[in-house]
């Protein structure tokens, strides 16, 4: 199939940018969409043209790293599917695809569809994680987690933190990339200590880094390619309310 | 505070505030649709309020505080909003938002332009002196609100005025009661919970009902 793909072209942080169209001939529909834009770039570099810079690293689907919005939805129009594994035969022959980079003031465009996404790395250094002491490793079943504790920390931690939720907000806020982790870990015993100071720390990060705050449009449950859930949010939300709740270690 | 900078606790105060404001316009549409009771009970309706004295004032200032901090944070985090999402995509879709959602600061100013109109009209009495309560003679020796509301709304304009308004409302809480229940935590399942729908349900059965009052008014209906 013939395509005609208008691309967002911008060489660098301080470049104003903006679409060029491009051809993209005898595409097969087995390719997946970067394999398919992997040949439009060996045409460009061939004619002596920069290649279009996009991001990718697994291929596979999990290392969140392939962050376009394909006509106007993050990750193309299939749902729960990161771009590396949309295929081209999801399109029709003589299709216009519009390809742009997340856009959000939080994540500064590097090049053409390459944004930086470090915020997303600050806020998981805000509490994002479990302080544990080293030393030999707990015995697996010594700390018991019911079952289904167990599959709702695991559906949070679907997350892989490409970025979608915010691309996909109409606000650019990082609620249910936050949620998920605060989520996550606020559920297992692991993650019980420091859930208070967590959930503190991880939402003023959302604000310092520059993101929006989260108004109930639910688009980033329908952008995510991991189908995280906004119930996640709720559960976020309520364990900011126990914040407010004084402990005897409080007075 | 943090619960006054966080991003969370501004969206707990919206929820707050917003939901004790429809507790107040839960009341207000009481005491409107007696209107459809006949002179009598909405005078009399009229005349209970005034009686209240002090405790009016005191109620007064608690709207005045609800409406504040709503208002405030609403504009507030909308500009964050805005401020975070400098540029467009060159195709702008969304899939499960509602218009209700997207336009909720501009409904909420909307509503705000409205109440200024809506106090200087029937509280204050200057908009339209010629049919005020306070100018019309009285009926048992209390105000004629009830005609003071009818010659009112048989005027094309203040109808209008008052059915836009009400639009503006009925969108506004349509989010707004819809998405509470998440705000506040209580939510467990998807957006699909059941209270997101009879929020929805009770959003468009306010709007009816406040819209019902200039309508059938204007219409003649009621008289």
């Amino acid at each position: 199939m013939d395509l005609t793909l208008h691309v967002w072209r911008q060489k660098g942080p301080q470049d104003k940018g903006k679409l060029e169209t491009y051809p993209a001939k005898n595409v097969s529909p087995d390719m997946s969409f970067l394999e398919m834009l992997d040949e439009v770039n060996d045409g460009l570099i061939k004619s002596g043209k920069d290649p279009i810079a996009f991001d990718h690293d697994c291929r596979e689907g999990i290392c969140g790293m392939c962050s376009q919005v394909i006509n106007g939805r993050p990750h193309g129009k299939q749902e729960k599917t990161t771009v590396c594994q949309l295929h081209m035969r999801q399109y029709n022959d003589g299709d216009e695809i519009f390809i742009e980079p997340w856009r959000a003031k939080a994540f500064p465009i590097q090049k053409d569809l390459i944004v930086d996404r470090s915020s997303l790395d600050v806020i998981m250094q805000a509490g994002g994680y479990t302080s544990c002491h080293t030393g030999g490793v707990d015995d697996a079943n010594a700390m018991l987690i019911p079952k289904p504790t167990a599959d709702y920390a695991m559906d949070a931690a679907e997350c892989i933190g490409c970025g979608a939720c915010i691309a996909a907000c109409p606000n650019s806020s990082a609620m249910l990339f936050t949620s998920a982790k605060v989520a996550q870990l606020a559920a297992l015993p692991q993650g019980k200590p420091e859930a208070r100071k967590r959930v503190l720390a991880m939402t003023q990060a959302i604000l310092d880094e520059g993101f929006g705050n989260c108004t109930n449009h639910y688009e980033c449950e329908a952008a995510c390619p991991k189908g995280i859930s906004v119930k996640f949010i709720a559960k976020l939300n309520r364990e900011y309310l126990k914040t407010m709740i004084p402990t005897s270690t409080d007075a | 505070m943090n619960l006054f900078k966080s991003t969370v606790g501004r969206k707990i105060l919206m929820a707050v505030t917003g939901l004790m404001l429809v507790g107040f316009i839960t009341v207000h549409l009481l005491g409107n649709l007696s209107v459809f009771a006949g002179a009598d009970a909405i005078n009399a309706y009229a005349k209970h309020l005034h009686d209240l004295g002090p405790l009016v004032w005191v109620f007064r200032l608690v709207m005045l505080l609800l409406f504040a901090v709503h208002i405030t944070f609403g504009v507030q985090l909308y500009l964050e909003n805005r401020a975070a999402t400098p540029d467009n995509y060159a195709i702008q879709k969304t899939l499960v938002t509602t218009f209700s959602a997207k336009t909720m600061v501009f409904t909420g100013l909307i509503i705000l332009a409205f109440l200024l109109y809506h106090l200087l009209h029937f509280t204050v009495q200057i908009t339209n002196p010629e049919i005020s309560a306070q100018n019309l003679p009285l009926v048992d020796g209390h105000l004629d609100v009830f005609t003071m509301v009818t010659l009112s709304f048989q005027k094309v304009f203040i109808s209008l005025v008052y059915i836009v308004a009400m639009i503006a409302l009925t969108l506004h809480i349509f989010h707004g009661l819809s998405s509470w229940v998440q705000t506040l935590g209580l939510s467990t399942g998807s957006s699909q919970d059941k209270v997101t729908y009879i929020g929805k349900i009770v959003a468009i059965a306010y709007g009816l009902a406040y819209i019902a009052i200039p309508l059938l008014l204007l219409a003649r209906i009621v008289k």
